[in-house]
């Protein structure tokens, strides 16, 4: 099956509780005093991806550009299946690897290859499978004898190069990638680059969030320009890129 | 939500989510994320393991130190209770140690359930998992602490040579019981705690409250003419349906029919709020 991301009309909202609408006592107190029954009623939501609509299919590579709270990174959440919209339609077809943050959601106590380990029986992978993904890993990430210690002790280079190896050895279908992954000393991301291309090669389809133009340009040849959480642009990655460097 | 196609290479998915927000839709992809869960149970296995050599990691005994601690907690109170109630430390210990590791499974899974969300915030975040997994690995990692535990009670039953007999195969139901109602609360307590912050501390007193009350160090039949009022408290009955028939004793009718009722009522509360909430945890973690 051919991998494709179809959405239409994608909407996402965030709830605003911090310590306000979400203690019990502020709920119960809202539900006797009218008051602020109307208060409560009228969450304060950021609105933080509107009325998105784009479909991709297999071949394409989307790059997401915007300033810092555009929506990118939800948006690529909503597409990794994390965030649900609250309006609108949302389709992935194929087998997704996003790579949102650094960490990827490993546990900093646990040490190297159980965290491996975690990441490959996420994926399904057998026994063996998991073996080879763990001397992969590890022989990319020069880890040698650190693979059996806490990552917590591990140096930072240590902590990206695992991260980055960890997280280019699954190669899925459809690559949501935050642009984390581009980042790192130009030593390491000599070695990186290769592995990466060879990662994005492999995927069918690229949807690679950045406020970067150049890594974008580089690495897309369809552009959707977020402003506010809206599409303001959407077309080739030349023409879009062009017009949100004029307008910044 | 999703569905596996599994071809050659390995498993495709399809992830399709339309937020038409009725009520078939949210229960169709609430019925997805536990199927999906089931199938992810060896991941579901390693996490819960995980956190629990993570948590004695470093130390010589490892895990062991919870089979210590019982022992220790069992002897001392069973030297001090046994004489206040007036009944032979024989007689008595057996009961305490029991109830004490049963009642200790119950407490620490109602506190893990309160986290059971809002701790995996940085998983949640950053990868799709299925939220009735994370349920699973709570009750999981409470069933490998409680494995630990009941070591204490077969070796006070080996010391004292009593043996609960052929009733204990009513023990077995109860067990069923028992897991069906501690993913329930994991899930209701989960995924209510990370909504509202302030119920941690509630579950916290009101569990201590229940420690008191609930028949757990002292035998019911302690409270003579009051007993009745036992078969109101879900803490008791449920408590009573498991512990009686590994003690050889016959669990009282009336303990069953609340333990019943009680776990379908909670197990019908989390199923229903699991259907309406679960597309919101990620917003509210």
């Amino acid at each position: 099956m051919a991998a494709s991301i179809a959405l239409s009309g994608v909407s996402i909202d965030f709830p605003l509780y911090h310590g306000n609408a979400r203690s019990l006592k502020k709920r119960l107190v809202a539900s006797v005093s009218g008051r602020m029954g109307a208060d409560a009623k009228h969450r304060v939501v950021v609105k933080a991806v509107r009325d998105v609509s784009f479909s991709l299919a297999s071949g394409d590579r989307l790059g997401l550009v915007g300033r810092n709270g555009a929506g990118k990174t939800t948006l690529l959440r909503a597409l990794a299946g994390i965030y649900e919209p609250v309006a609108g339609s949302l389709r992935v077809v194929g087998s997704i690897n996003a790579l949102l943050d650094p960490n990827l959601g490993m546990n900093l106590d646990l040490t190297g290859r159980e965290n491996i380990i975690l990441r490959g029986q996420y994926n399904r992978l057998d026994r063996a499978a998991i073996r080879r993904l763990a001397d992969d890993v590890a022989a990319f990430a020069e880890l040698d004898d650190f693979l059996d210690l806490p990552v917590r002790v591990y140096s930072s280079g240590m902590l990206v190069r695992l991260g980055f190896g960890l997280a280019t050895a699954i190669k899925p279908q459809v690559l949501l990638m935050d642009e984390w992954l581009l980042a790192g000393d130009s030593n390491f991301l000599d070695k990186a680059r290769a592995r990466l291309e060879d990662l994005v090669r492999g995927a069918e389809i690229l949807v690679l969030s950045s406020h970067l133009p150049e890594v974008v340009r580089d690495w897309c040849t369809r552009v959707i320009w977020l402003d506010q959480g809206r599409v303001r642009a959407d077309g080739p990655a030349d023409a879009v890129l062009a017009e949100y460097l004029r307008a910044d | 939500m999703t569905k596996a196609h599994v071809t050659d290479d390995g498993v495709q998915l399809v992830l399709a989510f339309n937020a038409d927000q009725s009520h078939a839709s949210r229960r169709r992809l609430a019925v997805a994320d536990v199927v999906e869960a089931a199938s992810l149970w060896r991941l579901c296995w390693t996490l819960a393991w995980l956190d629990i050599r993570l948590r004695y990691r470093g130390s010589m005994l490892g895990p062991l130190w919870l089979t210590l601690s019982t022992g220790l907690m069992v002897a001392a109170m069973g030297a001090i209770y046994s004489s206040i109630l007036h009944i032979p430390a024989r007689d008595y210990v057996p009961y305490l140690a029991l109830s004490l590791v049963l009642w200790n499974f119950l407490s620490v899974l109602v506190t893990d359930s309160c986290h059971c969300y809002t701790l995996a915030e940085g998983m949640i975040r950053t990868v799709r998992m299925p939220y009735s997994l994370y349920a699973a690995r709570i009750v999981l990692r409470n069933v490998f602490v409680l494995a630990h535990n009941i070591v204490v009670v077969i070796a006070v039953d080996l010391v004292l040579w009593r043996w609960p007999g052929p009733v204990a195969v009513l023990a077995l139901p109860a067990i069923v019981l028992w897991l069906a109602d501690a993913l329930a609360v994991a899930i209701l307590l989960g995924a209510l705690c990370a909504r509202f912050r302030d119920i941690p501390p509630i579950a916290t007193s009101v569990l201590q409250m229940a420690f008191m009350v609930s028949a757990v160090i002292f035998r019911p039949e302690l409270l003579g003419e009051q007993q009745w009022l036992l078969a109101f408290n879900p803490f008791f009955t449920v408590l009573d349906v498991l512990r009686a028939p590994l003690m050889g004793e016959v669990p009282r009718w009336d303990s069953y029919v609340s333990a019943v009722c009680f776990s379908a009522v909670l197990c019908l509360a989390a199923w229903t709020l699991f259907v309406r909430a679960r597309g919101r945890i990620a917003f509210w973690v």
